[in-house]
């Protein structure tokens, strides 16, 4: 399906190369994983439970501002790239997030928590792919 | 420290409300034009948005106690009620490889809960 079908009328004035897809999506898992961490970071200095309490949070603020960023960055990717590539490569946020949490928060990991993403690494990889591929 | 089970099911409940303001984006990033306004005056892409905030909200509730290792790849359960509101709404159609790679992350998700 073309992205003129989607959006009616729009032409994009700029396209991404194969390459410069990759790169993006990779650039949208760092930022994705450094958005979890300063997440975290907040979630754990929260003194209520109040929507204000996390909206005057800066770390959650910053946090959800380069999830935004990585968001942004992932449609733009999307729009031009293969999604059987790019899926895979958007799974490494789960990755990253794992090996932050330890060095970052010390959190230990075991064996089910290494299968249990490995698996769910795997998983993203084939929704991206068509049938046949 | 440990995850309780109920930061695991704050971050499932999260991942459903995010599944349906994706389903508000799809919605309205159909209706996109050129003119501004088809972004800024789309209510579609507003309701994604507000939808998205509850979604944050909990999930930020979630991960205040518990473990990251644990309860961030529990994200990608969202891909699980995606592949059915994509089937509801935009009648795409369900394929043997979406079936398995949801398989492979509700395996991996169960693996999570073991070792958390």
């Amino acid at each position: 399906m073309s992205t003129n079908s989607i959006v009616k009328g729009a032409r994009p004035s700029f396209r991404f190369s194969q390459r410069q897809s990759i790169a993006l999506v990779f650039g949208c898992t760092l930022f994705g994983a450094a958005a979890q961490i300063l997440i975290k970071s907040g979630a754990n200095g929260l003194f209520s439970s109040s929507p204000w309490a996390m909206f005057s949070n800066p770390f959650l603020v910053t946090g959800y501002s380069l999830y935004a960023v990585s968001t942004v960055m992932l449609v733009l990717a999307l729009r031009d790239g293969q999604l059987s590539v790019l899926y895979p490569i958007i799974s490494l946020t789960y990755v990253w997030v794992l090996l932050l949490s330890v060095v970052i928060f010390n959190e230990r990991l075991n064996l089910f928590k290494i299968l249990g993403v490995a698996l769910i690494v795997l998983g993203v990889s084939f929704l991206g792919r068509k049938d046949g591929e | 420290m440990k995850t309780p089970f109920y930061s695991m099911l704050l971050v499932l409940l999260a991942s459903v409300i995010g599944s349906v303001s994706a389903v508000f984006f799809k919605a309205g990033a159909a209706r996109l034009h050129r003119q501004w306004s088809t972004l800024l005056l789309n209510w579609r892409l507003m309701v994604g948005v507000g939808i998205a905030l509850v979604s944050s909200y909990f999930f930020v509730l979630a991960v205040r106690q518990g473990e990251l290792t644990v309860l961030y790849p529990l994200v990608s359960l969202g891909y699980v009620w995606t592949l059915f509101w994509s089937r509801v709404f935009f009648q795409e159609p369900f394929t043997r490889r979406k079936f398995f790679g949801l398989g492979l992350i509700l395996l991996g998700t169960a693996f999570l809960a073991l070792g958390r």
